[in-house]
């Protein structure tokens, strides 16, 4: 087992090396600290949508309750380390905890549903959670909870995203992740082959939105305020994490990590066009899905083979210019 | 001897709304058995079938495997109790590669656990490594090594049904359900299917159940038929019992009675 070692080495100078840059413009002033900013949510989205895209396109159980899961690790890890002084860490982990067993909690009833019920049954959980936490004194309610710490650094976001892929990478190369895709391709060839087609979307479910629930608590001390408001824990955040998810590609995790930087950075660098950003952001979706129906990478992943003829193509066209 | 049967089927009955579609059946089959479940369309020869993995609910009656009870048992329970099964309209994973169809039915004999997949430890590798032979065996085994990357939904429709046998097989299972193995394939294919499942009975000391509409086929091969008409079991015994039973006769050519 050379090969994987070797590539597995090159991946991980690579990581550090994004990180280098990222903190050596930041030191020379390239970077501008909303730019860092920027980069960190990057970061958080590419875990939503990376959990999501486990639930979603490897498992083929398709839930639009995703911010559900983003507000309680949110508001738990926010209450943890505000009210309780909990170390940041542990508020992450716990955050990720309490949204994995929300997650278990719903999946067992819900995923008797199939397709659009499913559907609507994740988009009702999503929304009775909001409207629980706009109920919720304790965590500010509807006035929304303010004064959280500033722990989320690009480091830390950076490193969570980053162990969220390879840990979702490698369940998915896993007999547990076959037997996910079996129950996404045919439950019922999946059953007679031995596999709990309901422990797997479960399983699944619950691995999905522990992941979330961490997002969350990035999310939250990232913000440092949170509203209970459909944009930012509600059906609106779902919408926006599935549209990251389905135009990176259903299925494909580099897909998603992709989508989510693009589309985390399309809507920033709109910013000069004020009124007309909302307009011009679903036109380039509506382009994309137009060309690409079956999403930036359709299913497939960006190997580390294919990245070096990339590179040799920038490398010549650069070369060029 | 009805203690050493392996597959035991006493008074099955399914009934779908007022339809019973299978009546108070029973047979028995012995180990490494090579029997047929034939009869005219719509006799609930699939019906049986789904009923002994679990796919369908039995009204009435016992269906038990060496000294297990599968009457009503959830599908995958069933499997891992030994019987894997193909099914008439094939259903493979079709856009996963064929290698990852036979590795996904190796599941019940995977050892490793949850966090060693996560971390991949060198168990998970070492496994893996097992599981892509093991499977890699199978294929070779219906002919079709040359295919493991190749998509398996854009294989002809031969190879996808040996596909679906290999897949079968990776449950090593101790009964083997054939769902119409023949059905689309030239007299060639055919030919190839018949060698192979025989080779499956007599290498891999399995019990095989099939059913079939190729008459040749079934006569050749089968050393026990059960034939099925209008959910009722009109006929047991070998092939050439059956071919001059009068009963059988009259279901498929239609005779005074019916």
């Amino acid at each position: 087992m050379v090969k994987p070692r070797l590539t597995g080495l090159i991946k991980i100078i690579l990581l550090l090396c994004i990180y280098g840059v990222v903190r050596l413009l930041e030191s020379r002033g390239l970077l501008l600290p909303y730019h860092v900013q920027v980069l960190s949510l990057c970061c958080i989205n590419v875990i939503l949508v990376v959990s999501l895209n486990l639930i979603n396109g490897f498992t083929g159980q398709f839930s639009i309750g995703h911010a559900g899961f983003l507000a309680i690790g949110a508001y738990l890890s926010a209450f943890l380390t505000v009210k309780m002084h909990v170390p940041f860490l542990a508020a992450i982990l716990c955050g990720g905890l309490l949204a994995g067993l929300a997650g278990l909690a719903v999946g067992l009833p819900a995923l008797r549903l199939r397709g659009d019920y499913l559907a609507i049954a994740t988009l009702g959980f999503g929304e009775i959670i909001r409207v629980i936490i706009l109920n919720m004194e304790a965590v500010g309610g509807a006035k929304g909870f303010s004064g959280i710490p500033k722990y989320t650094t690009f480091g830390i976001a950076y490193l969570t995203a980053i162990i969220t892929v390879v840990v979702i990478r490698n369940f998915v190369h896993s007999d547990y992740g076959r037997a996910c895709l079996a129950v996404r391709e045919d439950e019922i060839a999946a059953e007679s082959l031995g596999v709990n087609s309901t422990y797997f979307k479960v399983l699944a479910f619950a691995l999905g939105a522990f992941f979330a629930g961490t997002a969350g608590a990035l999310f939250s001390h990232y913000l440092q305020y949170m509203a209970p408001t459909p944009s930012q824990i509600g059906f609106v955040k779902s919408i926006d994490i599935l549209i990251m998810l389905v135009l990176g590609g259903l299925g494909s995790l580099t897909g998603s990590v992709i989508a989510a930087v693009v589309l985390t950075i399309i809507p920033e660098l709109l910013r000069g066009f004020a009124e007309y950003r909302m307009i011009i952001y679903p036109i380039l979706l509506i382009v994309v899905m137009l060309y690409l129906p079956a999403g930036l990478m359709a299913g497939r992943e960006l190997s580390l083979d294919s990245l070096a003829r990339l590179c040799k193509g920038v490398k010549s066209s650069a070369h060029y210019s | 001897m009805p203690t050493t049967a392996e597959l035991m089927v006493s008074n099955l009955s399914v009934q779908f709304g007022g339809l019973k579609a299978v009546n108070e059946v029973s047979f028995s089959l012995q180990p490494q058995t090579l029997a047929g479940l034939i009869g005219p369309n719509g006799a609930g020869k699939t019906t049986i079938f789904n009923a002994l993995t679990g796919l369908c609910p039995v009204s009435g009656g016992e269906i038990s495997f060496g000294d297990q009870r599968l009457t009503n048992q959830p599908p995958h329970t069933i499997a891992r109790c030994g019987v894997a099964r193909t099914f008439q309209n094939i259903r493979l994973f079709k856009n996963l590669t064929v290698l990852d169809n036979l590795r996904i039915a190796y599941h019940k004999n995977r050892q490793y656990s949850l966090l060693c997949s996560l971390f991949r430890s060198p168990r998970y590798w070492r496994e893996e490594e097992q599981i892509t032979a093991r499977a890699k065996e199978a294929l070779e085994l219906v002919g079709l090594a040359t295919k493991a990357e190749h998509l398996a939904g854009s294989l002809p429709y031969g190879e996808q049904r040996r596909v679906e046998i290999a897949r079968a097989l990776m449950l090593s299972p101790k009964l083997l359900l054939l769902d119409e193995p023949a059905a689309g394939m030239n007299p060639q294919e055919t030919l190839t299917l018949l060698e192979l499942i025989r080779r499956l009975r007599n290498e891999l000391k399995i019990t095989i159940l099939l059913i079939e509409h190729d008459m040749k086929l079934v006569m050749n091969l089968c050393e026990r038929l059960f034939v099925l008409d209008y959910g009722h079991l009109i006929a047991t015994g070998d092939p050439k019992a059956i071919q001059s039973n009068r009963r059988v006769v009259e279901a498929y050519l239609g005779g005074t009675g019916a």
